[in-house]
């Protein structure tokens, strides 16, 4: 396996529907950085070939939208997971590792990062305002990780 | 007067994007009605207006993250009428040909192993934990693997004609964006040998399911329709460009070779008051009898013939199953949805040892026009994109009717069915019993996705109300 394919980031969402882009926001963010070793994917959501993608990697780093009002942002470790249900449409990234485990027996380090969002329900291309803040001070948190991992392969 | 209590089921499980079903009874517990409700994307037609129309192919993308292929195709090819450009490059047009049997490849696939195989391999009455694709994992690894990699296979060929999935575009007005450069086609090529293995390995297994099973198929939502779909000149199966043909349940053309540029003389839109979603139906048949299915099944029975070798074979044995005449199983779109992925593997193989594909004219434009109108075969049936621009090449008019929409009317009727079959009178709803319902709307791959998402949203929710809209009974089911 070559460096170029050890740390992968896929970024979903539908940047045309308001704050649901956030994942694909940050994942732009982090190519235009150009880090070596790390791979960028952008998709409307999680399917099932995410698996094959994700099998090849060494370090996974999810990042989506989200309705949690918990907190701006949360970068969390996660582990393969069989959701009770399934669909091609809401394939959540623990589903996703589990797939990669199961079917190509592979289990990278995985992280979610969810970035909270507050419009959703309309068309647009452009985030709002305060999902554009908490975006940037993901990214400032993804990029340390960032950091950390690629230094230490 | 009887009293009638509803029963809701939303979302449905395991079909793109989340819509209801409520279930009417009447005081014996009979089913009289059923209906399917969707929240669609009505305010994208109001959207995009006032963007200009070369934008359009790519914004269109943003409708349905399950098919942004379809919309960025169909808008494309009204967009080729405003930019004067009835006829493509040959490298565009077999760009977009390549792109577009990728799509409906890796859509099928997913579709058929992922979704719906749990209940052909564990039946529908299995229970839920068993109902899903990690027990196809664990009792038939390989045909998920294999799934995983046709799909993986079919996005590699989006990505190598549209570049990138959500900020990439294969088609814009009067052409391609890139052609397929050598190393692209080698590394698809490569792999062509071991997808018609596995596409001729999954028509196996969605025949024999349909056969072995004929009795309880022919009785589970069969009913007589119209069916509508493209067709090319002379008859064949056409994905991506052709005429509009309609048969009715007899076989009989309604018309045929209908330009669809002109499908306002053809077709017309309904709005019922319980749902988002427009009932379109065929203009000469009235608006009671003038409903239709599209999609593999409609598109099967109104083409004579597919033009590559493997596909045609599969089609004759299944034109064999009802004498030639129209099939009316509802469950037979499985059967239809195969036979078209070994058609869209052939053709990918076809196209990828056609050396159009380098070729470096990728776009053409003639005199301007104000109106354009696309559609195209989408994996789950006819699509309709409908543009009007000003002089200032602003859009000031856009309707879309997209493959679920037409397929909506047959949906109804098929939960319908099933629902008097297997709910009528019965003490309580078992899992099984919504699970017959879903196994109903899932065999058309209904798209019902408002192509957003949250982390943390979509459960279950089964709720049933009496007459006064008291609710008397609640279960949920987490996803």
């Amino acid at each position: 396996m070559s460096a170029a394919r050890r740390i992968l980031i896929i970024g979903y969402g539908n940047p045309g529907r308001g704050d649901d882009g956030l994942g694909p926001a940050l994942a732009a963010m982090v190519e235009r950085e150009g880090i070596d070793g790390v791979i960028v994917h952008e998709d409307y959501q999680l399917t099932v070939e995410s698996a094959q993608d994700v099998a090849q990697s060494e370090m996974v780093i999810f990042a989506d939208a989200s309705m949690d009002e918990a907190g701006r942002f949360s970068i969390v470790p996660i582990l393969p997971v069989p959701s009770p249900q399934f669909d091609s449409h809401s394939l959540s990234p623990g589903t996703v590792l589990y797939l990669a485990l199961t079917l190509f027996g592979a289990k990278p380090e995985a992280y979610l990062v969810s970035i909270r969002g507050y419009e959703f329900d309309r068309f647009g291309e452009s985030l709002s305002k305060k999902a554009e803040a908490n975006l940037a001070a993901a990214a400032k948190r993804v990029f340390a990780l960032l950091s950390e991992s690629v230094s230490s392969l | 007067m009887s009293k009638t209590k509803v029963i809701e089921i939303e979302p449905l499980t395991r079909v793109e994007g989340h819509g209801k079903v409520s279930i009417h009874l009447d005081d014996n517990n009979q089913v009289h009605d059923a209906r399917l409700h969707i929240v669609e994307f009505r305010g994208f037609e109001r959207f995009i207006r006032g963007r200009p129309y070369w934008e359009a192919p790519m914004i269109v993308q943003r409708l349905c993250g399950i098919c942004p292929v379809s919309h960025n195709l169909a808008a494309a090819k009204a967009m080729d009428q405003i930019v004067g450009a009835p006829r493509l490059t040959p490298t565009a047009e077999k760009i977009r040909r390549l792109t577009h049997y990728g799509q409906i490849m890796q859509s099928h696939v997913l579709h058929f192993f992922h979704l719906c195989a749990p209940d052909l391999l564990f039946g529908f009455d299995a229970d839920a934990s068993m109902r899903n694709v990690f027990a196809l994992i664990n009792l038939k690894p390989d045909l998920a693997m294999q799934a995983v990699r046709m799909r993986k296979f079919g996005q590699e060929v989006i990505r190598a004609t549209s570049g990138k999935k959500i900020h990439g575009a294969c088609a814009i007005p009067g052409g391609v964006n890139k052609n397929l450069s050598i190393p692209e086609r080698d590394a698809l090529l490569k792999d062509m040998d071991q997808m018609k293995k596995w596409a001729q390995g999954a028509l196996v297994i969605a025949r024999d399911y349909t056969l072995e099973n004929l009795s309880m198929i022919e009785r589970f939502a069969t009913f007589s329709s119209s069916y509508l779909a493209l067709v090319r000149e002379d008859g064949a199966l056409d994905l991506y460009h052709g005429a509009l043909r309609a048969m009715d349940g007899g076989g009989n053309l309604i018309f045929d070779q209908a330009d669809y540029r002109n499908y306002g003389d053809f077709i017309m839109e309904e709005v019922k008051p319980w749902s988002y979603m427009k009932f379109p139906f065929i203009k000469m048949r009235g608006r009671i009898d003038g409903w239709y299915r599209v999609g593999p099944l409609a598109r099967l029975n109104c083409s004579g013939y597919i033009d590559t070798p493997e596909a045609a074979k599969a089609l004759v044995e299944f034109k064999s199953l009802t004498g030639g005449r129209p099939n009316h199983m509802t469950l037979a779109y499985h059967w239809a949805r195969m036979v078209e992925v070994i058609h869209c593997v052939e053709k990918i193989g076809e196209l990828l040892n056609d050396p159009d594909l380098q070729g470096e004219d990728l776009a053409v434009k003639g005199d301007r026009a104000e109106e354009g109108i696309g559609v195209i075969e989408a994996p789950r049936g006819t699509l309709i994109h409908h543009y009007r621009v000003d002089e200032n090449d602003l859009i000031t008019y856009c309707n879309l009717i997209v493959s679920t929409t037409n397929n909506n009317e047959a949906i109804n009727r098929a939960i319908t069915s099933v629902a008097k079959s297997h709910l009528s009178g019965a003490p309580r709803i078992t899992d099984g019993m919504l699970n017959h319902i879903e196994v109903a709307v899932r065999a058309y791959d209904p798209c019902l996705s408002c192509a957003t998402h949250a982390l943390g949203q979509m459960p279950l929710i089964v709720e049933v109300f009496d007459t006064s809209g008291v609710l008397i009974e609640s279960r949920t089911r987490e996803k």
